[in-house]
Order: C-alpha cells, then sequence, then structure tokens
C-alpha cells in the first residue's frame, strides 16, 4: 500500500450516486480463439459511481473494461453505453468512444505531438471543434491536472507521472461521461503513484462516473463506492469497499487480499 | 617520530594557483588525431599504409589521364592529335571534348534547341513546387502553386493548347466537388466513389474531346514537342520524378491495405505486390513498350512515356508500400489503441497518428527505395527511349565519337550521382528534424 492511505482527503458524503444508468452489461461472453476469457458477466455501473476492479493477473480485468470501448469485440450478451448499444455498427461504437475516456498503463500519448496537440487532436478532428475554443479547453484541462507550462513540449520530454495526467487531461478534454482506468499507475514510480491518483480523486469529487483497474488497494478503500473482484473470466465477489475488505466473502478473494495487502 | 610534527607541519594552505599547461606534445591535435584514429594497434598500422598505397595507386593511374583532358576538339581523331601534340605519342589523356561538344544532347536529348528554355522553366517550377513540401521554411502559401505546377509543368515540356492540362485539372475539380456536395446527401460512400468514377468517365471520353473544341476556339498554347524528342536527363528526370511522386501515396494505400481486416482489399493489395514485385522491371518495362496497346481501344495513341511512368511507378509502389508496412508494424499497439479510443475514425487515426509515426521510421527505406527508382530509370534504353545511356550509345555511333567510352559514362555517373546524393542528404536532414522535434 502506498503513500495515499493516510494523504487522501475525500469528503465521501459528497460523492453521489444516481439512479441513472451509465453502463449496463448483461449475460456478455467473450473468447479469445477458443479461450474463454469472460463469462457471463452481468455488470450495471449507475451515473457518478467509480468502481474499483482488482483480481489475479489473467483474470480478465482489462479485456472487460476495454469491451466496454469495444477495443475488445464480445461475442455474446449485450452491452448498452449511455443508452448505445454496441453491435458492429461503427457509428455507434465512434459514438460511444468519443463519450468514453480511456487511461492506458502506458499513457500511449502520441509521441510526435506536443501536449496541447495531443489534447487537441480529437476535440478537432472528431467534435469539430474550432482550434481556439479547443486549445482553450485544453489548457483548462492541462491546469486542473497541473502541468499547463508544458504544454508545448514532447510527451518524451515529461516523466512517467506527468504523461499519464496528460493522458488522463486529453481523455478528459472530449468531455467524457464515463472513465475508463486500466492499471493507470503500474507503469509509474511510487513518488508519481500519488499524483496521478490525486488527479483521479479530483475527477471522482466531481462526480465522474469511473471504472478503475488498479492494484492500489488504498484509492480502492477511499475513494471507491463499489469493488469488484474478478476471477477466472467471472465476477466472483462484489461489496462497498469497507465490507469487501474487512469482511471478504469467497475464499479466491480472501486469498488475493492476503496476497495483495502483504499478510 | 610522527609526534613530531607540529600542527602547522600538516596545514596547508595554497598561496599560488597553477597555471594551465598544454597537455604533453603527444595528445594534442593532429598527431593524437593520427594516433588514434590511424595507427592504434599495429594491425590498424599496417592497415592505413595499405589503404594509403592503395589510394596513391588509384590516384596515380587517373589523375593524370583526367588532368591532361582535352577540352576542346570536333571529334576524338582531333582529341588525339592535341593529345599527342601537347604531352607526346600514346600518352593517357581524357578527351572531355565529346562532353562540350555534346552535353546539350545528354541534357535535352533531341528536344528542339531554340525550346530549351521550357525544360529549363519546368525545372524551375518543379524546385519552387518541391520547397515547400521538403522545407517547413518556407511559407505555407506556397503550396497553392505546388497544386498547380504538374499542369503547368506538363504544358512547358510537352507544350500543346492550354486546355490539355486545364480539362485534366478539371477532373480533379469534379473528383472534389463530388466529396464536397454529395457526402452531406449520399453519404460518404456513394459520395467516394463518384469521386472515383466520375472523373474517370470525364477524362476517358469527355476531356479530349472537350480539350480539343476549346482549342479550336481559342487556340492559347505552346508549341507542341512529342515524346519522341525528349532524351537525355531530362528524360530520366521526368520519369524518375513523376515515379517517385506518384508511387508513394501508391505504395502507402497498398500497405494500408495489406494490413486491412477486410479479406478483398488485403488479398488484392498482396497480390498486387508479390506480383509485381516479383518480375523484374525490364520486363514491365517491354510490356509497358508492346504489350499494353494489345489491352487498349484500338487507335487510342497512349503515349509511350506516360507508359513507361505508370510501370515505373507500379514497380516502386510495390516495394515502397512494404517499407511502410515495416514502419506500420514497429508502431506500438498502444497508439493505434489510443487514437480508437478517442473516437478517430480509420482514416483519421492513420492520417494523424499512424501514418506521421510509420512513415519518419521508413524514411531511410523508402529513400534507398527512391534512389534505386531513379537509377532503373536507366533501363528504359532498352525499350528504345533515349535516356543519357541510350544517348551514349548514339553518340558513339557517329565517325566523330566512334570508340569513346570512359568520358561519357563518367559524366553520366556524376549526374545520376549528384541527385541521387542530394536524396540520401535531404532523408538525413529530415531524420535528424523528426528526432529533434520529437525529443
Ligand atoms: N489479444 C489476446 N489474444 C489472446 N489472448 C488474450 C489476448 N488478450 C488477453 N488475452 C488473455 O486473456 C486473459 C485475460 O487478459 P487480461 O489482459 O484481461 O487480464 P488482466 O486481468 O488485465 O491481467 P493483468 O492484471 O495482468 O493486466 C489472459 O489470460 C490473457 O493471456
Ligand atoms: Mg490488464
Amino acid at each position: 500500500m502506498t503513500a495515499l492511505d493516510t494523504e487522501l482527503q475525500i469528503d465521501r458524503s459528497k460523492l453521489k450516486v444516481s439512479d441513472e444508468v451509465a453502463v449496463q452489461i448483461t449475460k456478455m461472453n467473450k473468447w479469445f480463439g477458443t479461450f474463454h476469457v469472460l463469462r457471463d458477466i452481468d455488470l450495471t455501473v449507475y451515473r457518478g459511481e467509480r468502481i474499483v476492479i482488482a483480481g489475479p493477473s489473467g483474470s480478465g480485468k482489462s479485456t472487460l473494461i476495454r469491451c466496454i470501448n469495444r477495443l475488445e469485440e464480445h461475442q455474446s450478451g449485450k452491452i448498452e453505453v449511455d443508452g448505445t448499444v454496441l453491435s458492429s455498427d461503427l457509428k455507434n461504437i465512434d459514438k460511444v468512444r468519443s463519450e468514453v475516456g480511456m487511461c492506458f498503463q502506458h499513457f500511449n500519448l502520441f509521441p510526435h505531438l506536443t501536449i496541447l496537440e495531443n489534447c487537441t487532436l480529437a476535440p478537432i478532428w472528431v467534435r469539430k471543434t474550432p482550434k481556439k475554443e479547443a486549445e482553450e479547453t485544453a489548457m483548462h484541462f492541462l491546469e486542473k491536472v497541473r502541468i499547463p507550462e508544458q504544454a508545448d513540449k514532447y510527451p518524451g520530454q515529461l516523466s512517467g507521472g506527468q504523461q499519464q495526467r496528460v493522458a488522463i487531461a486529453r481523455s478528459l478534454c472530449m468531455r467524457p461521461r464515463i472513465m475508463l482506468f486500466d492499471e493507470p499507475t503500474s507503469a509509474l514510480d511510487p513518488e508519481m503513484i500519488k499524483e496521478v491518483l490525486d488527479t483521479m480523486i479530483e475527477l471522482a469529487q466531481e462526480g465522474m462516473t469511473m471504472l478503475c483497474v488498479t492494484h492500489e488497494m488504498g484509492f480502492a478503500r477511499q475513494v471507491a463506492n463499489r469493488v469488484i473482484f474478478m476471477d477466472q473470466g467471472q465476477i466472483v465477489e462484489q461489496n462497498e469497499p469497507e465490507e469487501f475488505f474487512n469482511n471478504p466473502k469467497s475464499d479466491r478473494t480472501k486469498l488475493f487480499l492476503s496476497q495483495i495487502l502483504g499478510h | 617520530m610522527a609526534d613530531m610534527h607540529s600542527e602547522a607541519d600538516l596545514a596547508f594552505v595554497r598561496e599560488t594557483m597553477l597555471a594551465q599547461k598544454e597537455p604533453p606534445i603527444a595528445e594534442q591535435g593532429a598527431l593524437k588525431w593520427l594516433r588514434e584514429n590511424l595507427f592504434s594497434s599495429w594491425l590498424n598500422a599496417i592497415l592505413t599504409v595499405l589503404s594509403l598505397l592503395l589510394v596513391y595507386w588509384v590516384l596515380a593511374h587517373t589523375l593524370p589521364w583526367l588532368l591532361r583532358g582535352v577540352w576542346d576538339a570536333g571529334s576524338l581523331a582531333e582529341c588525339r592529335e592535341i593529345r599527342d601534340a601537347r604531352y607526346g605519342d600514346g600518352v593517357d589523356a581524357a578527351c572531355f571534348a565529346v562532353i562540350t561538344d555534346r552535353w546539350q544532347q545528354l541534357l535535352f536529348g533531341f528536344y528542339p534547341r531554340e525550346l530549351y528554355w521550357r525544360p529549363i522553366l519546368a525545372l524551375l517550377c518543379f524546385f519552387a513546387a518541391i520547397a515547400p513540401v521538403l522545407f517547413a521554411r518556407v511559407p505555407r502559401q506556397m503550396l497553392g502553386f505546388t497544386v498547380a505546377a504538374p499542369f503547368l509543368i506538363f504544358l512547358l515540356l510537352w507544350g500543346g493548347t492550354i486546355w490539355g492540362p486545364l480539362t485534366v485539372a478539371l477532373g480533379f475539380v469534379i473528383g472534389w466537388a463530388c466529396i464536397a456536395f454529395l457526402t452531406k446527401p449520399l453519404g460518404r460512400l456513394v459520395a467516394t466513389i463518384a469521386a472515383v468514377l466520375l472523373p474517370i468517365i470525364f477524362w476517358l471520353f469527355l476531356a479530349g474531346p472537350l480539350a480539343r473544341e476549346l482549342g479550336n476556339i481559342l487556340p492559347i498554347g505552346l508549341e507542341p514537342v512529342g515524346s519522341k524528342d525528349f532524351g537525355g536527363f531530362m528524360l530520366s528526370f521526368v520519369i524518375g520524378v513523376a515515379g517517385i511522386i506518384l508511387s508513394l501515396p501508391l505504395g502507402i494505400l497498398l500497405a494500408l491495405g495489406r494490413q486491412s481486416d477486410l479479406f478483398l482489399i488485403n488479398k488484392v493489395s498482396v497480390g498486387f505486390i508479390e506480383l509485381i514485385r516479383g518480375v523484374p522491371l525490364i520486363v514491365w518495362l517491354f510490356t509497358a513498350s508492346l504489350l499494353l496497346n494489345y489491352f487498349l481501344p484500338p487507335g487510342t495513341n497512349f503515349d509511350i512515356m506516360l507508359r513507361v511512368i505508370i510501370m515505373v511507378t507500379l514497380f516502386s509502389a510495390a516495394y515502397i508500400a512494404e517499407v511502410v508496412r515495416g514502419g506500420l508494424a514497429a508502431l506500438p499497439k498502444g497508439q493505434y489503441e489510443a487514437a480508437d479510443a478517442l473516437g478517430l475514425d480509420y482514416w483519421q487515426s492513420m492520417r494523424l497518428i499512424i501514418l506521421p509515426q510509420a512513415l519518419k521510421i521508413a524514411i531511410p527505406g523508402i529513400v534507398s527505395t527512391f534512389i534505386g527508382l531513379f537509377k532503373d530509370t536507366t533501363l528504359v534504353v532498352f525499350i528504345g527511349l533515349l535516356d543519357p545511356i541510350g544517348l551514349s550509345n548514339s553518340i558513339r555511333a557517329t565517325t566523330d565519337w566512334n570508340g569513346i567510352y570512359w568520358e561519357l559514362f563518367l559524366f553520366i555517373g556524376i549526374m545520376f550521382w549528384i541527385f541521387c546524393f542530394s536524396m540520401s542528404r535531404y532523408s538525413m536532414y529530415l531524420e535528424r528534424k523528426l528526432t529533434r522535434e520529437h525529443r
């Protein structure tokens, strides 16, 4: 666990979960070739929820959230994002993608574009925002992740933590209604983890719907309203963090927690 | 006796600072360089001496020949007389008079002498047109000229009425208009198909008669010059440059096609690339010169240079496609995913994210393909076009210059080398510039 435990200040009473559905997954199955990665996933995410997905390596966490913006294609069942059903219809896919932001473990910034260009690219080309306006929005979000002074640099000139914050700002520039995070801090040094988590906490505080795959259990405990534990492509257990950590029900969860918490 | 030392003995304060001294002779300047680079070991020293001997031997044989060169004479025989008079019988001496006598032919082929200003002006237009593409410092407004330049250059080189190039340009305008005005009402797919088909139909059936009619009404233009009068470096240059400019976009499309998930597009691209690459260029050139006429409607007069340009373009596009594919494969998967996750569509993510990076990786390969293409233009000599090599043969066939080889080939070699070397330097400049920008 990280330094986050003590430093985190978040006013949980302000975090509201509405009863409006943001993502609805029913009986979803996915195979890689003959390998059954995701089995009968049922998951409803309400607007304003902060969900942390945990589980051992290879349990299908990444695959699950990548299905939500169709970076992976599911083979059966139904995924509905903001009322749009994901099928092979390209129009729907593009619509969902422009409303769902995603942050990757390895940031995936575009190395040939400056930080500012990274942030304005999608608004200009997908949303057809005028360049000037897109740049203003980008600067606004770069300020929010506290790196406006790096706007004219290239990604290669930034530290890992700074790059990940740029990646978050880049997604935010599209004004997404849902954010997906796939292990956003696991490629970072300990000092940088905190700066990225702080940014994510601020985001949570503003009411963003978030699905986050992470091994930062401190973050899960303090920010999440729900923790989902996955194993072998299935959701094994889900609960609110307090219960999940203090009173795990299944043996798999107990084993996982004892391993990850180191005692 | 240690305790005999007083504290004053141990303490030390420097009062005068030492001045800087020169390093030992052996560590300085030329001597150091020589030792480190040429004589660092026995083996290295031996190799150095051997190389020096080799260089000496080569220069000893060529320099006198070059320096004694005769520059003004009307024929090889005259050259020999002058040489014998100057240096004595049978001494080795170059006869560069053939170049002073025939350089116009080597550069322009049989292009009418009084019209040489046209290819020269066309060359200047070409430089002005590529400047804004090659160098970011050149003002962007010049790109407008770049778009118009191909038509202007065509008019300057081949002449004829201005309506020919204008109707061809009109075809492009029709294509653009299809995209601009049909996308909204009919959807992108229909608009794209229309943008490809309508101009082709226009060029095949309407452009010719239209240009002729307009030419009859308003005969503005330049004196026409046929492709058969083209020759020398002008010919190599026109074929080479047209091939280079056309094969890059085609090669990129083929590379994307080969990566595509769409079965038909993928198989067509792979088939095309493998077919074109698997057969020697010379075979394709013969196909261009002999066979193509069988496939075309009888009576079509399909210009031989145009046919050669098409073949050379297809040939180098197949190579470019493979080089670009290497660049595409070298990009991390995360770049594709990030572009997708932001909602960019296929063409946007290719154009804005993937290709800029893939092409940067592929620059060295692309440039060496281009250099290869440019040198391969000399193969057109086999289908009867008079490139510099072809001209050197016909110059040698005249009684005046019968038996002259080295001087002509030296000249031709130098001309090709200048062009290829500039391309290579430019690619290095571009790579350095892009690396600097992205760090
Ligand atoms: N493109 C793919 N093709 C085939 N198998 C894959 C592919 N991507 C993932 N897998 C397999 O699917 C399973 C789930 O992968 P996934 O990346 O979702 O796991 P994860 O829970 O995110 O693990 P980690 O914590 O290591 O990131 C793994 O066994 C992996 O080997
Ligand atoms: Mg993963």
